[in-house]
C-alpha cells in the first residue's frame, strides 16, 4: 500500500473516531509522523481532489478519497485476518501495521481467497480497537 | 504462532493508540521471515489453484500443460523460499494446510476464460509481491543474518520467472481470442 493510501486510511479512521473532520495533529499521531509531514501530504491529497482541508476545522475526505480509503482499509483487514487465521500471529495488529506498506492490493486480493472475510467488510472495522469487530480474537491481544 | 521473536511497535505518545507504520517493513530477520512466509503461502495458493484448474473439463491440452508447469514452478519457488525461512530460524507453513483452505473457498466449474484469467492473476500477484519485496529490501538498511546479495539474487530469479509466467498466460489468452 502506498503512502498516500495509508494517509487516506488514517484520515478516514480519525474522522470516524472524532465523528467529524480530522485534525492534522491526530492524523500525524496515528501515522507516527511529524505534523509538518502530515500537513504536507494533506496538501498533496487536497491537490489531487481526495480531501478538503479547512484551517482550524480539519480534514475531510471527498467521495473519491473515501472510496480509496475504504479500499485501503479493506486491504488492511485482509492482512490482519490473514495473519491471525492463517499464520496464527498473536500480535497481528502490530504486524499488519508494519506489513501494510509492502502488501499491494493485488496481493491482498489473493490472500483473501483463503480467509473467511465477511461481506460487510470494511464497515465492521472498529477504528478505536484497530481491528475488525467480527474477528474472533482476544480483545486484550 | 510461527515466529517467536519479540516484536517492537511504535506507540503514538498522546493517546497510547498504536501508530501505523510509514517506515520500511523489512528491517529485521523477523520482518523478512514474515514476508517470506507470505510469499510461500502465495506460492502454495498458486500451486493449489492451478492444480484444481487442471481438473476442469473446459480447458484444452495447451492450457492444462501450462497449469501443470505453473504448479510445478510454484512448488519449486516455495521450496526455495522455505529454505531461506529455515535459515532465518522461522517456521514454514505446510502445503496441505493451505491446500485445504483453497479447497474450502474454491469455486468449481470455471470456464476456459475464467481459468486463464485466474491463472493470470496468480502470476501477476506473485510478480508484484516479489517486485515490492525486492524494492523494500533494497531500500532497507536493516541487517539480516543471511547474505543480502544471495537473498536478492534468489528473489530476482523468482521474479523473472513470474514475469515469464505472466507472458505465457497472456499469449495463450491472445491465441484463444
Amino acid at each position: 500500500m502506498n503512502t498516500a493510501n495509508q494517509y487516506l486510511k488514517a484520515i478516514y479512521l480519525v474522522q470516524e473516531i472524532e465523528n467529524g473532520p480530522a485534525s492534522t495533529g491526530s492524523i500525524a499521531e496515528m501515522l507516527d509522523v511529524s505534523p509538518a509531514s502530515a500537513n504536507e501530504m494533506v496538501g498533496k491529497l487536497e491537490a489531487d481532489g481526495l480531501c478538503a482541508h479547512e484551517k482550524y476545522k480539519g480534514v475531510e475526505l471527498t467521495d473519491d478519497g473515501i472510496m480509496r480509503a475504504r479500499d485501503a482499509l479493506q486491504n488492511y483487514c485482509i492482512i490482519e485476518r490473514f495473519l491471525l487465521e492463517v499464520l496464527e500471529v498473536e500480535d497481528f495488529r502490530a504486524e499488519a501495521r508494519q506489513l501494510e506498506p509492502v502488501i499491494d492490493e493485488t496481493v491482498a486480493e489473493r490472500l483473501d481467497t483463503i480467509i473467511d472475510r465477511r461481506p460487510e467488510c470494511p464497515d465492521c472495522f472498529d477504528a478505536e480497537a484497530d481491528v475488525c469487530a467480527l474477528l474472533e480474537c482476544d480483545p486484550a491481544d | 504462532m510461527y515466529l517467536t521473536y519479540e516484536y517492537a511497535t511504535a506507540t503514538a505518545p498522546a493517546t497510547g493508540r498504536k501508530a501505523m507504520s510509514l517506515q520500511s517493513p523489512v528491517g529485521s530477520d523477523h520482518q523478512l521471515a514474515r514476508l517470506l512466509q507470505i510469499g510461500a503461502v502465495l506460492e502454495e495458493v498458486v500451486e493449489a489453484r492451478a492444480t484444481k484448474h487442471t481438473e476442469s473439463d473446459a480447458i484444452d491440452d495447451d492450457v492444462r500443460e501450462l497449469l501443470e508447469s505453473a504448479a510445478a514452478e510454484s512448488e519449486r519457488h516455495r521450496k526455495q523460499i522455505d529454505g531461506i525461512i529455515d535459515e532465518l530460524d522461522a517456521d514454514t507453513i505446510p502445503f496441505d494446510e493451505i491446500q485445504m483452505l483453497v479447497e474450502q473457498q474454491y469455486e468449481a466449474e470455471q470456464d476456459f476464460d475464467g481459468v486463464l484469467y485466474d491463472q493470470l492473476c496468480n502470476e501477476e500477484t506473485a510478480y508484484k509481491f516479489y517486485d515490492d519485496l525486492i524494492e523494500a529490501i533494497e531500500q532497507s538498511d536493516g541487517t539480516f543474518s543471511i547474505d543480502r546479495d544471495r537473498l536478492l539474487d534468489t528473489l530476482r530469479t523468482i521474479r523473472a520467472e513470474e514475469e515469464a509466467g505472466v507472458e505465457a498466460v497472456t499469449e495463450l489468452m491472445e491465441d484463444g481470442t
